[in-house]
């Protein structure tokens, strides 16, 4: 089929030189015509907002944000939200978003396009690592104030920006999901003799599985890991995974699946005993929780990436998010929705505290900030101020049977000091050094 | 062999002046997509050039991430930042891995050489995602890169760079250009025709493929060092078989007919794709398969068929005598 459609275009070659500029021309006019339009209206504060609204990682992670952003927006612009943040508009001006999938392979072009041709105030956005650390020195490049909301590795200011200026991540990093999971498991006196890791073979797996496993060989001596397991992302297949753990027989069980990925191993891992014969811990699972319902096992230990979802503590602002969500999408909010929340309100507080929409104050105001969002207190603590910290929490999941809802017991939660490096610590530095200066109540 | 230079190299050499003129003109986010187009245009060269000899590679993405990681880790083990060495350090990590997979690869043809060749890209994706050295799929930063010593910043590196790679992706495409009408170039045509008749005349088919895979592979690798040096990061998705099958589809969207065909195709498709996500987030590649989908039906031979065919009509109108190689 190639063959012949290559032979009969062979004739064609070498033809016209003028007509080459001719089509690059029109190809540069036709994207010039439009650049020149977008200009800051009055009042208004443009943000564009960049998570995955396609691919794999947009129905657990990208969508769950987005809704959680147009809510929120509505919200802000017309004054909606429970005290302390009742006024209308971040700093008086109303936002004006832009949506941008992140599922692209010109991220930093599209970066530099939201900044140069539609002209934002700031950038919200990110949920891949690889993304935030590509991203994060092109907006020091650019001089635009970025936040990042959701991406997990440390690296991006221990390595990649160590003097921020422009960028900030109003989520905290994974170090805190598999420290506080370690130290959970410690706290309701599981044996941690022999653990056995089940994570996807790439960073965020990798990642994941060696904070888990180093910090529960510092908190008890003589642990072995009995096997880990890493399959590859979207697998959806666990059968020799979880042969390979049930024939290792260990205490616990740690998997940072997300997703599909997740779905499908608690079905299969569940129906082959897994779950009865090993304490299972999810970091994500409360993402899943309400779907599954009856098919999760009671007993997992559920975490949701900080205390976020139905780990999140009592306060009006939760109670008014989550109805508010559920309201407009059928829904309850997960943790993507959580952070991305708390970054707009931190957005909102330092707007607010400086009286102006201007990057510059936003940027002084936003600096070692601390808010309540409606997970509870985040504070700018490291970085500089630019990176954010907060408590994190873990629950043992329990299906109410009469009720038909999910439900989360014995919930623990840990202090941002208890469970984050201190300032100036890598992240692995700190969990092998034996967590110094951390400070647990 | 003709030392004159063709209308398309004349055409290329045009361009040159004026592609550096835009970075001037034009506003700083076009100059970036006509930046990293240039990149990613060279890769889908290398796939054209292939496609000449009848060869479909759906693992060019191979030697795309292989120039930007042999750039990357040249930073960030040994230390250096020059353009040049980073530059030389992905042409010769490509050279070497072409060369002895090229061994392999001429042997096989048609939907063999496609599968085989995105075997091998996907063994390097496999390998870089378990590889937590080198950052796994979130890849690694690159370092900004300096010139024989002069380390410019801001604006003017940015610029210098833009410089430099409209200079390099123009000069590949005038080699390339060269390379389809030297007497490997013609080889390939006949290999695609009839290759046991090339056989018989003497020649060997397994040289000039092995030649041409080689080749393809120098100049993927090159796009992806232009391509990597402006974004600052490579990652293991550079090599996986989406980013291959991208390449595939600009070559034949853009049509095999003429060399500026893939670099003006990617840009083209490029601004579809930003304008695409600007006026519908949610639901883009519907408007970006759309266009895919016209293209193929109404124009089988690719983009650059618009530009031929017009000529040939009016062409006809003056003379209608049959021209020869038709």
């Amino acid at each position: 089929m190639t063959k012949s459609r290559l032979g009969a275009s062979f004739g064609s070659l070498l033809r016209n030189s003028t007509s080459i500029i001719m089509a690059a021309g029109i190809g540069v006019t036709a994207a010039f015509a439009t650049a020149g339009t977008a200009q800051a209206e009055d009042a208004s504060v443009k943000i564009g907002f960049v998570t995955f609204l396609s691919g794999g990682a947009a129905g657990p992670f990208g969508v769950p944000a987005r809704n959680a952003a147009e809510l929120m927006i509505q919200s802000i612009n017309s004054g909606a939200i429970p005290a302390p943040y009742g006024t209308a508009g971040v700093g008086g001006a109303k936002i004006d978003p832009i949506f941008v999938d992140e599922n692209s392979k010109q991220k930093n072009a599209d970066y530099l396009k939201l900044v140069e041709k539609d002209g934002v105030d700031m950038v919200v956005g990110y949920i891949s690592s690889g993304s935030c650390k590509a991203i994060a020195p092109e907006a020091e490049k650019a001089q635009k104030l970025t936040i990042l909301f959701d991406c997990g590795t440390p690296q991006i200011f221990e390595d990649i920006v160590t003097d921020p200026k422009y960028t900030f991540r109003t989520g905290g990093h994974a170090t805190m999901d598999n420290v506080a999971a370690a130290r959970y498991l410690q706290q309701q006196d599981v044996s941690l003799d022999s653990i056995a890791g089940i994570n996807q073979n790439y960073a965020w797996g990798q990642d994941s599985w060696r904070d888990f496993s180093q910090s529960v060989l510092q908190l008890k001596d003589g642990a072995t890991v009995s096997t880990e397991q890493f399959p590859k992302i979207y697998a959806g297949q666990y059968g020799s995974e979880v042969s390979a753990i049930l024939t290792s027989k260990p205490n616990v069980v740690h998997s940072s699946f997300w997703g599909g990925d997740m779905e499908a191993f608690i079905i299969q891992g569940s129906a082959r005993g897994v779950f009865e014969r090993s304490k299972v811990v999810l970091t994500t699972g409360e993402t899943a929780m309400h779907r599954l319902g009856g098919q999760m096992p009671n007993g997992t230990v559920i975490g949701a990436r900080g205390p976020h979802g139905d780990l999140a503590p009592e306060s009006e602002l939760n109670d008014w998010f989550r109805k508010a969500y559920f309201d407009r999408f059928g829904t309850l909010p997960t943790y993507p929705s959580y952070k991305m929340a708390q970054a707009l309100l931190g957005v909102k507080a330092a707007a607010d505290k400086a009286g102006s929409a201007d990057q510059d104050a936003i940027i002084g105001a936003l600096r070692g900030l601390e808010w309540e969002g409606p997970s509870g207190k985040v504070t700018m603590a490291l970085a500089n101020g630019h990176q954010a910290i907060q408590d994190t929490a873990y629950g043992t999941y329990m299906y109410d049977k009469d009720a038909g809802k999910a439900t989360l017991v014995d919930i623990v939660r840990f202090p941002a000091e208890c469970v984050n490096p201190p300032a100036g610590v890598t992240s692995i530095d700190w969990i092998k050094g034996g967590f110094q200066g951390a400070a647990c109540d | 062999m003709t030392k004159h230079l063709d209308r398309t190299e004349i055409g290329l050499l045009v361009a040159l002046p004026l592609l550096i003129c835009i970075a001037f003109v034009l506003p700083k986010w076009i100059v970036n997509y006509v930046h990293v187009s240039m990149g990613t245009g060279l890769v889908a060269l290398g796939v054209m050039i292939q496609m000449r000899a009848g060869l479909v590679s759906f693992g060019q993405g191979l030697y795309f991430c292989v120039g930007g990681y042999a750039a990357g880790m040249t930073g960030k083990f040994l230390g250096v930042t020059d353009f040049f060495v980073l530059l030389s350090a992905g042409i010769a990590a490509a050279l070497c891995l072409s060369f002895v997979l090229g061994f392999l690869l001429r042997r096989y043809r048609e939907i063999f050489y496609a599968m085989l060749s995105l075997a091998i890209s996907m063994i390097l994706f496999g390998l870089l995602s378990s590889t937590e050295e080198l950052g796994s799929t979130d890849g690694f930063n690159l370092p900004t890169a300096s010139y024989f010593g002069w380390s410019p910043t801001g604006e003017t590196a940015r610029l210098t760079l833009y410089t430099l790679t409209c200079f390099i992706a123009i000069g590949c495409a005038i080699a390339l250009n060269r390379f389809l009408k030297s007497r490997v170039g013609y080889v390939n045509e006949a290999i695609r025709e009839n290759e046991l008749r090339v056989e018989y005349l003497g020649t060997s088919a397994h040289n000039a493929v092995h030649l041409t895979y080689v080749v393809a592979a120098v100049v993927s690798a090159i796009g992806g060092v232009l391509w990597a040096l402006p974004l600052g990061h490579v990652d293991p998705e550079m090599t996986n078989w989406t980013t291959s099958g991208q390449f595939v589809f600009v070559s034949i969207l853009s049509g095999t007919g003429n060399i500026a065909a893939p670099l003006i195709g990617t840009f083209l498709l490029e601004i579809i794709r930003v304008y695409a996500v600007e006026l519908s987030p949610n639901t883009w590649q519907l408007i970006l398969g759309s266009v895919m989908l016209f293209t193929i039906i109404f124009l089988p031979k690719g983009l650059w068929s618009l530009i031929t065919s017009k000529q040939k009509s009016s062409k006809k109108i003056g003379a209608s005598a049959p021209k020869p190689g038709e």
